[in-house]
């Protein structure tokens, strides 16, 4: 079969939410809601408002994501 | 496909013998066919009313608009490759991956099979390609884990310089034709082990091993999937399920 991954897409962090979710907004123009790799949680990466990050989408379900990295 | 891996119950393991044991024995008529002259498409007819004539539904025909019963890869084609009046030449390598479907439960396998005499280089490709698959099947063991299955292929392949090909993967199934987990071929950096294997678990584990680069190209009709430098690509797959008392391959005829 087909291997299947998740997509990569780059956007901005617009709003934090409750849960460590955030709203980011791809540079596609749309918006997702977004939470923090496990990974990043363990190593105290902060997420603010404007940074741009890295968000992987299922392809499942498009409306949501993990964000997997933070630019510096 | 979800990420859950779906256990069997002892009773849905009785099906899936049935149904992966009519895979083997489909193929295993088909190996008596293959020689030059036959073509790819007298190979699918036979194996569609083969099926039928035992009560079984094949699995790839429908699937995803896919038209036919057999996959039928000829040298540099890996998988997915589509019968046609294509007729079989003499030092051609040719890989049947075909799946049935009994009583609702998937059955999957493949060979990649010599047309006459071939040359000593598709001989050693046919040969690690098939251990390939026979150290997967020992790595696929309770206890151990995931991406045992692809760190044994991948070091075998690559000891002999072939390559793995990343983009398809081996699966879960059952009551679909793929169910998680996905089977990569090689191990992927920085995605640890995967999960452990456990009894109930039924896998299809499948290694498609290119004598050249690992890259793919699709052709224009959307399914063949070749080797992007043209080098002979080989595939071998059998379905198995893990017990607490070893791995049983349920497409192996004794």
């Amino acid at each position: 079969m087909p291997k299947e991954e998740a997509v990569e897409v780059e956007g901005t962090v617009v709003e934090p939410l409750p849960n460590a979710m955030f709203r980011v907004q791809l540079e596609s123009g749309h918006k997702v809601l977004a939470h923090v790799s496990g990974k990043m949680r363990m190593h105290f990466i902060r997420i603010l408002p404007g940074d741009k990050v890295i968000v992987e989408l299922s392809p499942y379900d498009l409306t949501r994501g993990r964000i997997i990295y933070r630019y510096k | 496909m979800t990420d859950r891996i779906i256990l069997k119950a002892p009773w849905e393991l009785e099906v899936l013998r049935k149904s992966n044991r009519l895979v083997a024995k489909t193929l295993a008529e088909l190996a008596s066919m293959v020689r030059p002259g036959v073509t790819t498409l007298e190979l699918d007819r036979f194996a569609e009313a083969f099926l039928q004539a035992r009560g079984a539904r094949p699995a790839f025909k429908g699937y995803r608009n896919y038209p036919f019963t057999l996959c039928t890869s000829v040298n540099e084609q890996i998988v997915h490759g589509m019968p046609s009046d294509r007729a079989l030449v003499e030092g051609d390598i040719l890989s049947l991956d075909m799946g049935a479907i009994v009583d609702g439960y998937y059955g999957d396998a493949a060979v990649t099979l010599p047309v006459g005499g071939i040359s000593a280089e598709a001989q050693r490709l046919l040969r690690v390609t098939r251990e390939c698959l026979e150290r997967a099947l020992t790595a696929a063991r309770s206890g151990g884990r995931l991406a045992d299955i692809g760190g044994a292929v991948q070091g075998h392949a690559e000891s002999h310089g072939y390559s793995v090909v990343r983009a398809f993967v081996g699966h879960g199934i059952g009551k679909s034709l793929h169910e998680a987990p996905q089977i990569p071929n090689f191990v992927e950096p920085g995605r640890g082990r995967g999960p452990v294997l456990k009894a109930g678990m039924v896998l299809a584990i499948e290694p498609m091993i290119n004598a050249g680069a690992p890259e793919v190209r699709v052709l224009a009709d959307r399914w063949t999937a070749v080797t992007a430098d043209g080098s002979l690509s080989a595939h071998f797959e059998h379905t198995v399920a893990i017990t607490e008392n070893g791995t049983e391959i349920l497409t192996a005829l004794d």
